[in-house]
């Protein structure tokens, strides 16, 4: 029940973030907030795996694309499909290549899975810059509708609306695996897994778990985003900036709790979009290139795990 | 009746290095089993291959009638198998109490029969470790333990699993006199409660109070097998580990 109460509070959150938004009614304002929810989702479905099961997932931009990409199909075929029907089908694919890819790399432990996760982005980059009918390395686009359907107003509105229904929903679940048996599970896997083993957890099939909903998280996070950026390409699409942030900002918030990824998104997406607004290039007279981005989530992440490897969130926990 | 656990042939290597070396053993329900043996004669390596840790190229293990080579570890400890760790292996994020929990969770609560109600697995877990002696640290992380402590909570971890053979591989090295005594009256007790138990041990007084029957093991084979009295006395033994 107390989950209960508690996605009731996330909901209430997410109308009262959304009805703000539609009274302030600045179209560049709903761009930006996408963005930063968009790397709540994905901070938070990383963690589930790399931190609860301390399995560190270099191949983030593979389970994004792949839900990306799979709206691009979905939008060649269908062009009527609603929204929400193709992130549940990225999410459900980009969930079942995390299947696959755990099932192939989970005996492999330590770094050695991460590295196979990396091979796995270049894969799927591979597969998708040759593949034609989604555009290959030229990359396809995608028409915006105008107007939002349901909720009136334009259609970005209806896009951040949806990331934000998305972004409930994963810290729900997040939340609830650390309460549950599945959390202490996850943990023991992180602490030691030969001990977790000796005691009854079966670890494989408890990874596997983690890989498919973290994987199918990731997915969804993308599958919005061709109709954000209206055109998608390899090179858009499979972003270092999402790998980094997906990594940076769980590291930087804190991964032992569901707060910790959206503190951390919050914190480094919002600066990330202020960058962006700001002319810093009047101020220092030198050009910002976007990969500016990955320049401030990774400085602060080497910060935070030299200075503060708890994160922010267990800098308030010591406290107690 | 057969015995609850039946090696037979069991050889490992590790690489080129014979660390077991066709290993008959058997022990029969509610026994209770001292394995002796110098430094590094294969004794955890033997509760690994038993217990799923490691897996032996050849023998084969069966308990409780069952043939349980190939299973992975939590399969055998589902089954009634539960072992500490020599070198304790904590879960380091997790309380005392909430180490426990877990091989309540997932090892006596997916057995189906005698599950522990989930409001009743905290007070479950305090009790274990009072046990023990650690009552008063059950909120304690395991980097606020010591080590003689930490060998204690893998005992208590094995327990939580309510295990039908508990192997217990050397949980009192470093302990005081008294722990010493507390420790085996424990296991005597919960041999009383029916659980097989299997002592590794170097301290032999602790040896000589426990079991009833004494296995020793030397470079990977087993060399003696039999009451703890005459086995102690065997030439063979002498030379080989007690007279050093
Ligand atoms: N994973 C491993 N890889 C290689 N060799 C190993 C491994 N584990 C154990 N050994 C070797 O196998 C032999 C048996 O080791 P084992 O730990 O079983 O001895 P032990 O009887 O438990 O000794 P101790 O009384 O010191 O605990 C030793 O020579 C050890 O070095
Ligand atoms: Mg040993």
């Amino acid at each position: 029940m107390r989950g209960l109460t508690f996605s009731l509070v996330l909901i209430a959150v997410a109308v009262a973030i959304f009805a703000l938004g539609r009274w302030y009614s600045n179209s560049y304002a709903f761009f930006a907030a996408y963005i930063v929810v968009q790397y709540i989702v994905l901070g938070t479905a990383w963690n589930i795996l790399g931190g609860y099961t301390g399995y560190v997932n270099f191949g983030v931009t593979a389970f994004f694309a792949i839900g990306a990409y799979s709206t691009v199909v979905l939008y060649k075929l269908v062009p009527a499909m609603p929204l929400p029907v193709m992130i549940v089908i990225g999410g459900v694919l980009a969930g079942i290549v995390g299947l696959g890819t755990g099932y192939l790399t989970l005996r492999l432990r330590g770094v050695f899975f991460s590295i196979a996760t990396l091979a796995l982005a270049v894969v799927v980059q591979t597969l998708i810059t040759n593949w034609d009918f989604v555009g290959g390395a030229r990359g396809a686009y995608v028409l915006r509708p105008r107007a939002a359907p349901l909720i009136g107003g334009e259609y970005i509105q209806y896009l951040f609306l949806v990331m934000l229904g998305l972004c409930v929903i994963v810290l729900a679940t997040a939340r609830a695996i650390e309460r549950s048996g599945l959390g202490y599970g996850f943990a023991a896997i992180r602490d030691d897994e030969a001990a977790a083993e000796a005691s009854g957890v079966p670890t494989l099939k408890l990874k596997l778990i983690a890989t498919v909903l973290s994987g199918g998280f990731m997915g969804m996070a993308g599958a919005p985003l061709p109709y954000y950026v209206t055109y998608l390409d390899p090179s858009s699409g499979f972003s270092l900036n999402y790998a980094v942030n997906a990594i940076a900002m769980p590291l930087i918030g804190g991964t032992s709790s569901w707060l910790g990824p959206a503190v951390g998104a919050v914190l480094v997406g919002g600066l990330q979009e202020w960058l962006k607004v700001v002319q810093l290039r009047e101020w220092l007279g030198i050009g910002v290139p976007s990969e500016a981005n990955v320049l401030v989530a990774g400085l602060l992440m080497v910060a935070f795990v030299i200075l503060a490897p708890q994160g922010i969130v267990g800098l308030f926990q010591r406290k107690k | 009746m057969p015995a609850l656990l039946q090696v037979e042939g069991l050889s490992k290597r590790f690489g080129g290095f014979i660390a077991l070396d066709a290993i008959e053993l058997e022990v029969q329900e509610g026994e209770r089993l001292g394995l002796i043996g110098p430094n590094g004669s294969g004794k955890s390596t033997l509760v690994n291959c038993i217990c799923g840790t490691l897996h032996n190229e050849m023998g084969s293990v069966r308990f409780a009638g069952r043939v349980i080579d190939g299973l992975p570890a939590h399969e055998r400890t589902r089954r009634g198998l539960a072992r500490s760790f020599q070198l304790p292996r904590p879960f380091g994020s997790l309380t005392l109490a909430d180490n426990l929990r877990i091989p309540i969770l997932y090892g006596v609560n997916a057995r189906g029969e005698g599950a522990i109600a989930a409001d009743a697995v905290a007070a479950r877990c305090r009790a274990l470790l009072a046990e023990v002696g650690l009552g008063e640290k059950a909120d304690r992380m395991p980097r606020d333990l010591t080590q003689i402590e930490m060998r204690k909570l893998e005992l208590a971890r094995a327990m939580a699993a309510q295990p039908k053979l508990l192997i217990a591989d050397e949980a009192m090295a470093g302990l005081s006199h008294t722990e010493v005594d507390e420790i085996i009256a424990l296991l005597i007790r919960l041999n009383g409660q029916g659980v097989t138990v299997i002592m590794i041990e170097h301290i032999m007084r602790a040896v000589m109070a426990f079991s009833q029957r004494l296995a020793v093991l030397v470079a990977g084979r087993k060399i003696a097998d039999g009451l703890p009295k005459d086995v102690v006395r065997d030439p063979e033994v002498v030379r080989a580990y007690l007279g050093e």
